[in-house]
């Protein structure tokens, strides 16, 4: 599925900014927004446009965390790991969170269903442990209770 | 929307200023006679506001009062642990933990009755008695907003609302009426020094940058807050976008800049929708463009989105992102004053320094240097999280000590059984200040002699059950992880420190790992490029200054104190100190644990997924 929205969108994406190095990160992050990930297909258009090689493209894009060279999952879970989550234990819960959906570390489980990231501080302490699961955010959450909310996901 | 010119601009204002005479406290001069200020920052969002706001909405159509009753959607009131809170005008009566079920009852009681509804205030946790009033609740009471000024007050989308409390005044002041240098004096008189960390006397960058030859010049905001534990970068942006543009123009006007951008992470969507849509709205009444207020006077203004790299809040590095690069700093000097964005002289300013600006060149430096202390200029803004029960956003003047913070307007740490340990300041790069040093004051100096910094202003409070070791531990893994990998010590060293940390707190430490931590540190500080490296390795240093004994624990008796290391951790009930409550056993989530009514508890380790539910529900310390 994804590879038809490439065929229709990507050229899009292109031709939103000038063809000049300094707007290889805008480029990429709206592709990664599309399509959750950057292709190499993707990678090569956006370099001829820019001007830029390939190598250092690929430099820019492992340095950014927010940029992804593999596919990720239906599902996408942010454990946060800031300070204040961590004071709360947000680092056992996103242990056992993977732990329950047969991740080892942070990443895309096989069958594309979910990804789990750790992320440093989403700046909203006042809720910790915080998770964010598809762009909401659950507050004060317990390892069985993300685990449920995560688990009723999947089975949709 | 066409062009506003200054005469416009008080127009706008006295017509506000009215409705919002309100929210002083003044009746009928507006339109309305009652606001409802509910707060729609990101903690209240994620607790439910938009549905409590939308709800509100329409109750109060329902019950026909939209003409006497507005509903206004503010940024973050700060008060995040309590969230959805709203508060009202005139009364000024502060709602907290608010619910869709509760708005029919409250618009009728409130709103139409004038009875406010007791269950839905502010509960004191230490007289457990209710407090109506926002001005009277201590969080409040005791905070003085220069930087926050506006917030809970005014609806974040509006800038029409900006403009009522006096916003964009200044900048046409300085415009008009201020030659660059006059504004560069101004800001240097008030002695405002740099928010995000460093402390860099602010005036004196601009004057360096003034003075710097060139045509085009940059204006920067770091809105890249990356500290874990901070958000007063991003509650500001989500409350009053618009006194951080009205301080960007006002330095370009400086230096002479025409071009500017505020570089903010990509995790704080709010904040980045309403920057965005202030700086449109500016755009529309011409406060920001071509010739702004006919002036002759030009300002661009954009946001760039960052990608996700915590070494990008360091200005070089910020800097080679905007140009579409890893960034990643480089050696200083030339300093960006000199050399910055695009080679081209540049200064960069965080989101609260901007936001302090209007008000200096408003009110004169004079009165912004008047608070304060001698060392320390102003207010400070702190996010105060962790183990306190009153989380939020917290603005003190300079030199207010760290117990007021923690306890007056922090309200203590939450749970009885426990004991406040330590508060860490300056995230990564910082430390802890413990027990007996509790009355520092917040000052740049003296937070310096006691073992931390002043940081961006993350403030985590820590109580007994925190490990030290681990803390130390978890900031190494952080800086580990976010090195830019371009100097050997920073690259390297952290690596070595995190494995030895990770070692000790596995229960393998060895004799000599402290020692080791200690000469790397010291090596890392002296040689790593940037402020990363170089303030890498002080939550290491800090927790051995003050919890050396802790370390020791781990390594000699492979005991973590404050039984927060699990692999340190047997799992075992102490029969003598267990008072046989249950408590483990009822929130134990696999069903390890066996208990009855007068029989101490036991733990089945065959099943235990060491979770720590049971250590952190036990008031007797009675798991070990």
């Amino acid at each position: 599925m994804a590879q038809t929205a490439i065929d229709i969108d990507i050229d899009e994406i292109i031709e939103r900014y000038p063809g000049k190095p300094e707007y290889l990160i805008f480029l990429m992050q709206d592709i990664q927004a599309a399509f959750n990930y950057i292709s190499p297909e993707a990678l090569t258009l956006v370099c001829d446009h820019t001007g830029v090689a390939e190598s250092q493209a690929y430099a820019v894009a492992t340095f950014y965390n927010s940029f992804s060279l593999e596919p990720k999952g239906e599902n996408l879970v942010q454990v946060c790991l800031g300070t204040a989550c961590h004071l709360k234990g947000s680092g056992l819960i996103a242990e056992n969170l993977m732990r329950s959906i047969g991740l080892d570390e942070p990443g895309t489980t096989e069958d594309l269903k979910y990804t789990v990231e750790t992320v440093n501080c989403l700046g909203a302490c006042a809720l910790a442990p915080v998770a964010v699961v598809n762009e909401a955010y659950q507050p004060k959450v317990s390892s069985p209770k993300l685990m449920k909310t995560v688990k009723k996901l999947g089975d949709a | 929307m066409s062009k506003i010119s200054v005469s416009e601009l008080s127009q706008i204002q006295q017509k506000v200023e009215q409705e919002q005479a309100l929210r002083q406290g003044q009746t009928g001069a507006g339109a309305h006679r009652m606001h409802l200020l509910i707060c729609g920052g990101t903690g209240c969002q994620a607790a439910g506001s938009i549905a409590v706001y939308e709800a509100l909405k329409a109750e109060i159509d329902k019950q026909g009062l939209s003409g006497e009753v507005a509903v206004v959607e503010t940024g973050c009131n700060g008060f995040c642990a309590l969230g959805p809170v709203m508060v009202t005008y005139p009364e000024g009566i502060f709602y907290v933990n608010l619910e869709e079920k509760d708005i029919p009852e409250l618009v009728e009681s409130h709103c139409k009755n004038g009875e406010p509804v007791e269950r839905l205030f502010y509960k004191d946790p230490s007289t457990k008695k209710f407090i109506p009033h926002m001005k009277e609740i201590p969080f409040f009471a005791l905070q003085e907003l220069i930087a926050l000024k506006n917030r809970s007050l005014l609806d974040a989308e509006s800038i029409d609302e900006y403009i009522g409390r006096d916003g964009y005044k200044a900048m046409a002041k300085a415009l008009k009426e201020m030659s660059p240098e006059d504004i560069v004096a101004e800001v240097k008189k008030s002695g405002l020094r740099g928010r995000g960390g460093a402390g860099f006397p602010t005036g004196l960058k601009w004057e360096f940058c003034q003075k710097s030859p060139g045509e085009d010049k940059f204006v920067l905001c770091n809105a890249d807050e990356g500290d874990p534990g901070a958000f007063m970068d991003r509650s500001i942006l989500e409350a009053d976008p618009h006194s951080v543009v009205e301080g960007m123009v006002i330095a370009a006007k400086a230096i002479g800049a025409n071009q500017g951008y505020v570089y903010c992470r990509a995790e704080y969507p709010l904040a980045v929708n309403r920057l965005q849509l202030a700086i449109d709205q500016a755009k529309d009444y011409g406060l920001v463009g071509e010739n702004i207020m006919d002036t002759g006077f030009s300002f661009e203004l954009n946001i760039y989105q960052g990608a996700g790299a915590f070494v990008c809040g360091e200005e070089t590095a910020l800097m080679r992102s905007i140009e579409g690069k890893r960034g990643m700093p480089r050696p200083r000097p030339p300093f960006p004053a000199v050399a910055g964005l695009w080679n081209r002289p540049t200064i960069l300013n965080n989101v609260e320094t901007w936001a302090n600006i209007p008000q200096i060149i408003g009110k004169g430096g004079d009165w912004y240097a008047s608070i304060g202390t001698e060392d320390s200029k102003g207010t400070k803004v702190f996010a105060l999280t962790g183990h306190v029960n009153n989380i939020g956003l917290v603005e003190v003047p300079m030199g207010t000590p760290l117990r007021t913070i923690v306890y007056d307007i922090g309200g203590g740490i939450p749970k009885k059984h426990r004991k406040f340990k330590a508060v860490q300041l300056g995230g990564p790069s910082g430390g802890c200040i413990p027990q007996d040093k509790i009355d520092t004051p917040c000052e740049y100096a003296a937070i310096v002699e006691a073992g931390a910094i002043m940081g961006s202003g993350g403030m985590i409070v820590m109580d007994d059950s925190t490990c030290m070791v681990d803390m130390a531990r978890f900031f190494m893994d952080f800086v580990q992880e976010e090195s830019c990998g371009k100097c050997t010590p920073c690259r390297e060293g952290t690596r070595r420190m995190l494995q030895i940390l990770e070692k000790i707190c596995a229960g393998e430490g060895e004799a000599g790992d402290i020692e080791t931590l200690e000469e790397l540190s010291a090596t890392i500080q002296e040689a790593s490029l940037c402020g990363l490296g170089q303030t890498g390795p002080n939550p290491v240093l800090s927790t051995l200054r003050y919890f050396r004994d802790e370390y020791e624990a781990h390594v000699f008796d492979k005991k973590c104190p404050a039984r927060s290391c699990v692999a340190l951790l047997e799992f075992k009930v102490d029969l003598d100190a267990c008072k046989m409550c249950g408590l483990c056993f009822k929130n134990c989530p696999v069903d390890a644990i066996s208990w009855k009514k007068k029989e101490p508890a036991s733990i089945d380790l065959d099943k235990c997924i060491k979770c720590k539910t049971c250590i952190e529900n036990c008031k007797f310390d009675a798991i070990y």
